[in-house]
């Protein structure tokens, strides 16, 4: 196990290091870096001054490996709209988007399992015919249009859910959270079932192939032909073997979530990463950019790590393995 | 089962061609008739836009600002009814859908093709070459798809700005690496097969053996990335466009006209939004559903 | 006497399918007294697993039991309720199935496959049921039953995933235990080991046992009885001693016939030309005919199952009744 985590994290290492070439070469080598990261307004002793701290007076592989310590220090920079480092901003928006994400992924898999369990045992009837046209929908849907409806529907029309913001927040370990509140749950139902919409298709489409593939297995007619009762044979037999592959493709979908919350965000007003980013864009403000960037690189190697870790754990055989 | 298949074959007395094969299996899917129906339909509405559009919707002479936010199927100044209602410019939305679906369907289309060629030649290269230029272009498809679609191409469009060519290049770099994977996976399968050995035996040029005898063995698996690809493609551009990022306010999509009724939306005024985010989906479906049916059809293998 | 522990009438399982009605069992009978083994043989295809999940209730959609009973101490299982149908399943009816590697769920540990096999007929403790399974597994000869229960199917050998199978079918000491080719996915010596095991159990507890197999050189050395089953029919049945030194149906001699170490050195292996029929849309007469080297237009006629000696019956209408030289 150590092996092959240590094998694992030399890997992730790599793969940043290749992503912070990428985002370096993407920022330089579009136009000019001083006017990409040094803020418009800033006059003629700050942009020096800037210049020097930056080493963009050096040669290029110099202003690579600057840029690459600056970044293992935590400096990424200096949003130039807020003028507080970038990466603070983006740590204080991160809660509200991980909690976005963990709502949408948790919803999908409410939503997703049973209807898929029950497509793959009944694959004939019209419900189960039902449920994978809607599936269908789901992945055809623009999820910003979606929001835009629920909005209409739930919140204007109806006036049952908030339209947007997060609502009441409870402060813990320094970070604020929404779904403590009841009032913050109420502003959490619509962008996570709207963020989980693309999800609840996959979980569905994932389970039901699994259940049907799963139906056909020698072990199946063995648990029945030892005389359990189909709820055992369904729910412990069946069910933990799709457990894996469903956890491992919603684990590995968890980054494009969180990357997708972008969209939700916008839609729904909510203050995390997403909205920041879109805003960022929107003026210009790169250091934010480039630190979001960063941020996204690392969150997403990390998932690739768990994700392959609790695998491990779930199924004896990958475990087993690890061990010798 | 395989029992039944192996008692219809001789069943078929007439010869077919494999077109006319492929043809009767496709529409033996209603639905998947359906699909291909509406986005032929939808093709012909975005193609002769200017000719049945009650107006123009950019022709500022056209449009009467007294008209604006007027509710579907109330007659406006002009004298004819917007169906659809109207935006805050007084243009009818009818109108610029049919515009908007002209934006989208070349974007998502235009895209389409330029990642098809770009990642095709990429994957044959790939999978012809082999040794290190195959690891080199296969890492980076890696890379690509491991990396959000939304993200790199908001990145993209970050740094080189609004417009539509931008919104293409953005596309195309997101989307090349679907294409080279599988056109490298088919290419690879046939390399090995006994034809092209005997191809390679005979002394043919390459460029004769790729282009007679890979790729058209490759197309089937193609044209069905090709045709979800148009579809995310489509998906893909409203996004950015709604987030601002996409194309500019002088060419809108039917993602840009969504986002322009967004702020309507919270004081009731739905159509502004409502019925482009319809003939997105619309869209967006009867292509899914046409790829779905390719997909049966083109390989059998490949049933979900 | 009493009723036979298992005793099946002129079954047949049907599969109604797009393609047509496949008869995959089609009028098969056979019966089988506690203590006692019977050898349905036959080759892939013709039929005996199918037959061995009719007994279990566990064909599945679009397969149905279209025809005949199944009765076991006098009960017809053809016809009885789901719910009553599972009471017996795994309690007094069990089965081994072919291929150990697939037959243990990969994911669940040994212990939870056994102890939920105990609890699904038994008012015990879970305690109590643990018990039951080591014992269980000591039974099929697993060394140290305790630690073993903590593992995972993947950490066993083929043969000792078997044990564990026979165990977990053992556990209620079942009235029927119906093994479908337990042996043909294990090596020869672990093969003959597990045919020990399964004749020394039935003895001990008077276990009806079905032994499903291909391999006629098994049934030899461990059945009582025998049943042939060719294209979803009996075609030959009755004690196995008499059934294969005397073969009645040419297609048990042709069987017989082919089984290599049975032939002298040098000389080429005997055969039986042709290959099994689709059991879709199969022609009416006897379905061996095409490949039988005594067809007669005759054959195109159903042929009756019928005694041709005493206890042995054949499906032919010019049987060998002449002594022959196997």
């Amino acid at each position: 196990m150590t092996a092959f985590l240590l094998r694992r994290l030399i890997q992730a290492a790599a793969v940043v290091l290749v992503m912070s070439l990428l985002v370096f070469l993407g920022v330089f080598a579009v136009g000019d870096p001083i006017e990409i990261l040094i803020s418009p307004e800033a006059d003629q002793f700050e942009r020096e001054r800037a210049v020097k701290a930056l080493g963009l007076d050096l040669p290029l592989w110099q202003q690579y490996l600057v840029f690459l310590g600056n970044a293992l220090r935590g400096d990424l920079g200096r949003s130039f709209v807020f003028n507080e480092p970038a990466l603070k901003l983006i740590l204080e928006r991160m809660p509200a988007t991980l909690e976005l994400a963990i709502g949408a992924t948790v919803a999908a898999l409410i939503i997703g399992l049973p209807l898929g369990l029950y497509a793959g045992l009944k694959p004939n009837s019209p419900v189960s015919k039902g449920i994978m046209a809607t599936s269908i929908l789901g992945f055809s849907l623009p999820t910003f249009w979606v929001g835009l409806m629920l909005i209409m529907v739930f919140a204007v029309q109806l006036g049952w859910l908030p339209s947007t913001g997060r609502g009441e927040t409870v402060t813990i370990l320094g970070m604020r959270w929404s779904f403590l509140t009841s009032d913050g749950i109420a502003h959490l139902i619509m962008p996570a079932l709207n963020l989980a919409l693309f999800k609840i298709s996959l979980v569905i489409r994932l389970t039901r192939a699994g259940v049907r593939e799963t139906m056909l297995m020698d072990y199946v007619k063995f648990a029945r032909a030892k005389g359990l009762s189909p709820a055992r044979v369904t729910f412990v037999h069946v069910f933990k073997n799709i457990l894996i592959p469903v956890v491992t493709v919603v684990g590995l979908e968890f980054g494009g979530t969180i990357a997708f919350s972008v969209v939700t965000e916008s839609v729904f007003a909510w203050p995390g990463m997403g909205k920041l980013i879109i805003d960022s864009i929107n003026v210009l403000d790169r250091p934010v950019m480039v630190a979001y960037l960063m941020m996204i690189v690392l969150l997403f190697i990390t998932i690739n790590l768990v994700v392959d870790i609790t695998y491990s754990l779930l199924d004896p055989r990958v475990r087993l393995e690890g061990k010798q | 089962m395989s029992s039944t298949t192996a008692t219809r074959v001789p069943a078929a007395p007439r010869v077919e061609t494999p077109f006319q094969r492929f043809v009767s299996e496709f529409a033996a899917s209603r639905i998947a008739l359906l699909g291909l129906i509406l986005f032929l339909a939808i093709v012909a509405i975005a193609v002769l836009a200017p000719w049945i559009a009650p107006q123009n919707p950019y022709d500022l002479a056209q449009l009467d600002i007294m008209d604006g936010r007027m509710e579907p199927g109330t007659v406006g100044g002009a004298g004819f009814t917007y169906w659809l209602g109207t935006d805050d410019q007084g243009r009818d939305m009818l109108s610029g859908i049919m515009y908007g679906l002209r934006i989208s369907l070349i974007v998502g289309a235009g895209s389409a093709i330029i990642a098809c060629l770009v990642g095709a030649s990429l994957g044959m290269l790939a999978a012809y070459a082999g040794g290190r230029t195959d690891s080199l272009i296969m890492r980076l498809v890696d890379l690509q798809l491991s990396f959000p679609a939304i993200l790199a191409a908001l990145m993209i469009l970050a740094f080189l700005g609004k417009g539509i060519l931008n919104v293409v290049f953005a596309l195309v770099i997101v989307e090349w690496a679907y294409y080279a994977r599988t056109v490298r996976g088919s290419a690879l399968v046939e390399r090995r097969r006994e034809y092209i050995e005997a191809a390679q035996c005979l002394a043919l040029p390459t460029r004769r053996i790729i282009f007679r005898h890979l790729l058209p063995n490759c197309l089937p698996p193609l044209i069905v990335v090709g045709t979800m690809q148009v579809a995310r493609a489509i998906a893909l551009e409203a996004t950015l466009s709604f987030l601002g990022l996409g194309v500019p306010i002088t060419e809108p999509s039917l993602g840009l006209l969504i986002s322009n009724g967004y702020e309507y939306m919270l004081s009731g005024k739905y159509w502004i939004s409502f019925y482009p985010g319809i003939a997105l989906l619309v869209t967006i479906v009867s292509i899914n559903l046409v790829g779905d049916q390719l997909r049966d059809v083109l390989n059998p293998r490949l049933k979900r | 006497m009493s009723a036979p522990t298992l005793e099946v009438r002129n079954l047949r399982t049907h599969f109604f399918t797009r393609g047509g009605v496949v008869k995959a069992v089609d009028d098969v009978s056979f019966t089988v007294e506690a203590g006692k083994v019977m050898g349905l043989v036959g080759e892939s295809g013709s039929g005996k697993t199918v037959t061995g999940f009719s007994i279990l209730g566990l064909v599945d959609a679009p397969g149905r039991i279209a025809g005949g009973q199944i009765l076991f101490k006098g009960r017809d299982l053809a016809t009885l309720p789901e719910a009553e149908m599972r009471g017996l399943r795994g309690n007094r009816i069990a089965m081994i199935f072919q291929d150990p590697m697939m037959t243990l769920n990969p994911v669940l540990r040994i212990d939870t496959q056994m102890i939920e096999t105990v609890l699904a007929h038994a008012k015990v403790s879970r305690e109590e049921a643990r018990q039951r399974s080591r014992d269980a597994l000591g039974q099929v000869g697993i060394p140290s039953p305790d630690e073993r229960l903590k593992a995972y199917p993947h950490q066993f050998s083929g043969g000792m995933r078997q044990r564990v199978a026979i165990a977990i079918a053992l556990l209620h000491k079942p009235d029927v235990i119906v093994a479908d080719e337990p042996t043909t996915a294990l090596d020869v010596t672990i093969q003959g080991q597990i045919l020990a095991e399964a004749q020394k159990l039935c003895a001990q507890f008077g276990t009806a046992l079905v032994w499903i197999t291909h391999d006629l050189s098994v049934v030899a050395g461990l059945a009582d009885d025998i049943a042939v089953m060719y294209a979803g029919k009996v075609v030959e049945s009755g004690p196995v001693t008499q059934v294969l030194d005397a073969p009645l149906h040419p297609y048990t001699l042709g069987l017989i016939g082919s089984v290599p170490s049975r032939n002298r050195r040098g000389e080429p292996l005997r055969q039986i030309p042709g290959m099994t029929p689709s059991l879709l849309n199969l022609p009416a007469g006897c379905a061996f005919r095409s490949r039988c080297p005594r067809a007669e237009p005759g054959c195109a006629e159903p042929p009756p199952m019928a005694e041709y000696r005493p206890g042995q019956h054949a499906r032919c209408i010019h049987p060998h009744q002449e002594a022959v030289a196997a």
